[in-house]
């Protein structure tokens, strides 16, 4: 079959692979109808997530069709149409018990890798590296998936592709910041990061009854598809200062719940610390991950507020405001998503209108052309906020 | 709360199961303590001990290993299911262990291994496999990767 492989450092090629084979009688095989590209594989084309290999199929956030299942899924039949959680979690350890399923101990078949890099390992992730367990991504014609009746879901009838693909990845991601950072009713929440992962977060926080919801970036386009699709505030942190503005319109307290979406290749406006940043990240030792954004959200929120960190960071980072977070009593929570948690009532809420997510498919493309959807957007072309690939030859994406 | 208490093990059958209404005393920690032997390699299995191990049957993996190591069974702290954990009677040192180490003949390998297969195989029903081929492209550059790779099973904290 034809997939998109991860080359080295910025390159990316569609090349012959070996189809897809089950493994394990809990596994399905899907063949791919749409895959999205998303800010996670950002970090792996730039070379900055650990333990890439050549050759290795890359994307996680997709939906397709079952072509063949093991003899013990239950929850699913082939023909069935089904969007796949980017996470790959058993649904019965204490952590998935307890909704941490991107914390799941049998969703990586690579744990000593993150055990020596972070102290024990967390789940597997589709297409996005070997310490997050090698599985095969989703830019390819067909995928296979490893607990399936854990990870799978059967897409509700009225809801269109392009709606229910992001119920992979981004809508839930999204959502599990406002939950897990608490939004509650009447907050003041700013969202750092205008991509699809912080548009989904600044929708689910309108959705938890936040009173504003104020998001941040630099690129206006993004922004105003943000104001326009979903009704928030946004931020041009090139045009304003943020610090400024957010405790303006939180009343001079500050933020109470901060979401950080934008991950460890954070942009930093000053350009000489801009360069310095890029420069301690390239040494590899005295920083792994850039944080401008995450340390800005720490020293906005108010006191004894929440700082959420979606954006993904792997290694260590440099000037990490330790003093704010303890003086003002913050609380900081991070994860990759626990999406298995959250999907079903995604896809439910989708089906009812009340969930919006098919405005970041910008880019719809055939998978052959997998390398210049990532020049796009990789480097915010042509208004690009997720290109979206569709195999060769089905040109049918369908849209609400 | 509290009956399985501890349960030492030599090779494939459980030994002695021992009941006591409390566990203040932690079976494992006095004996690690002393510096000298092997230290403990735990996993908590999500089910409770009557299943880990019926009748003092280990679970397959771990059984395989038989006289090289010691095995205990015990009541999760928190009541979190079943402490799993496994020591083995010898282990490499030095220059042999690391050599052993990256030849994939460590026996430190081959517990984390039957750790983590046993704490599958009771949770989920099978023990999760690698998408295969693997990496079908095999360049130099990527050689420490792929021997990394080949070892992460057995290999970390654990
Ligand atoms: N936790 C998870 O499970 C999970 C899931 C998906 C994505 N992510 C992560 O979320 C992050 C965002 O993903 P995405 O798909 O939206 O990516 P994206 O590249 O589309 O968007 C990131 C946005 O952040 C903006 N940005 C950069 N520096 C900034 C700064 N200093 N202040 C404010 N905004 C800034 C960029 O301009 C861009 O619009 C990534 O780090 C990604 O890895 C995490
Ligand atoms: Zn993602
Ligand atoms: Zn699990």
């Amino acid at each position: 079959m034809r997939a998109l492989c991860w080359e080295g450092v910025n390159e990316l090629a569609v090349e012959e692979v070996p189809d897809p084979q089950l493994q394990n009688k809990q596994d399905m095989i899907i063949k791919v109808k749409l895959s999205a590209t998303c800010g996670s594989d950002l970090h792996l084309v730039d070379g900055y997530i650990p333990a890439m290999r050549a050759g290795d199929v890359i994307g996680h956030e997709f939906l397709g069709e079952v072509v063949e299942t093991g003899p013990e899924v239950r929850k699913h039949r082939v023909g069935d149409r089904v969007v796949v959680c980017s996470v790959i979690a058993c649904g019965r350890c204490w952590f998935c018990e307890q909704g941490l399923f991107s914390c799941c101990d049998n969703g990586n078949t690579n744990p000593g890798i993150p055990e020596m890099m972070w102290g024990q390992s967390p789940a597997g992730i589709f297409g996005y590296s070997h310490a997050m367990g090698g599985f095969k991504g989703s830019h390819a014609e067909y995928v296979r998936v490893p607990y399936a009746d854990r990870g799978a879901f059967t897409v509700p009838d009225g809801v269109d592709d392009a709606t229910a693909l992001f119920a992979s990845d981004a809508a839930p991601t999204g959502y599990m910041g406002a939950d897990l950072g608490e939004v509650k009713a009447g907050d003041v929440v700013a969202v750092w990061g205008a991509g699809g992962v912080g548009q989904m977060a600044a929708q689910s926080a309108m959705l938890k009854g936040a009173a504003r919801v104020i998001v941040i970036d630099r690129f206006d386009y993004r922004l105003d598809m943000a104001a326009h699709h979903l009704g928030v505030e946004t931020l041009n942190y090139e045009e304003t200062d943020i610090d400024g503005e957010l405790r303006e319109r939180s009343d001079g307290r500050g933020p109470d719940v901060c979401i950080e979406a934008v991950g460890m290749e954070a942009h930093t406006p000053n350009p000489v610390a801009y360069r310095w940043e890029q420069l301690k990240q390239q040494t590899r030792v005295l920083e792994l991950d850039r944080p401008h954004a995450l340390r800005q959200a720490i020293m906005v929120c108010r006191k004894g507020g929440m700082v959420y960190v979606l954006g993904v960071f792997a290694g260590w980072i440099d000037k990490f405001p330790m003093g704010a977070l303890m003086n003002k009593g913050l609380t900081m929570r991070s994860a990759q998503q626990h999406g298995e948690r959250y999907i079903p009532m995604l896809l439910e809420r989708m089906s009812r209108g009340e969930f919006k997510t098919a405005h970041l498919m910008t880019h719809p493309m055939p998978l052959s052309e997998g390398a210049r959807g990532y020049d796009l957007f990789k480097h915010k072309k042509d208004g690009c906020v997720r290109a979206v690939f569709y195999p060769d030859g089905d040109g049918r994406v369908t849209r609400g | 709360m509290g009956t399985a208490v501890g349960a030492a093990v030599a090779g494939v059958v459980v030994n002695r199961i021992l009941t006591a209404r409390r566990r203040n005393l932690w079976p494992m920690s006095t004996v690690t303590q002393d510096g000298r032997r092997p230290r403990w390699h735990v996993v908590t299995v999500n089910r409770p001990p009557e299943e880990v191990a019926p009748g003092g049957r280990l679970p397959e993996p771990l059984a395989k290993l038989g006289d090289q190591v010691e095995v205990q069974v015990n009541r999760a702290v928190g009541d979190r299911g079943t402490a799993l954990a496994a020591r083995l009677r010898h282990e490499p040192t030095g220059v042999v262990g690391t050599a052993a180490r990256v030849a994939g003949t460590d026996p430190r390998q081959q517990v984390r291994l039957a750790l983590r297969e046993s704490k599958m195989l009771l949770e989920t029903g099978e023990i999760l496999q690698p998408d295969k081929p693997g990496t079908v492209k095999h360049t130099i550059t990527g050689k420490p990767l792929d021997l990394a790779i080949s070892r992460a099973r057995g290999e970390g904290r654990l």
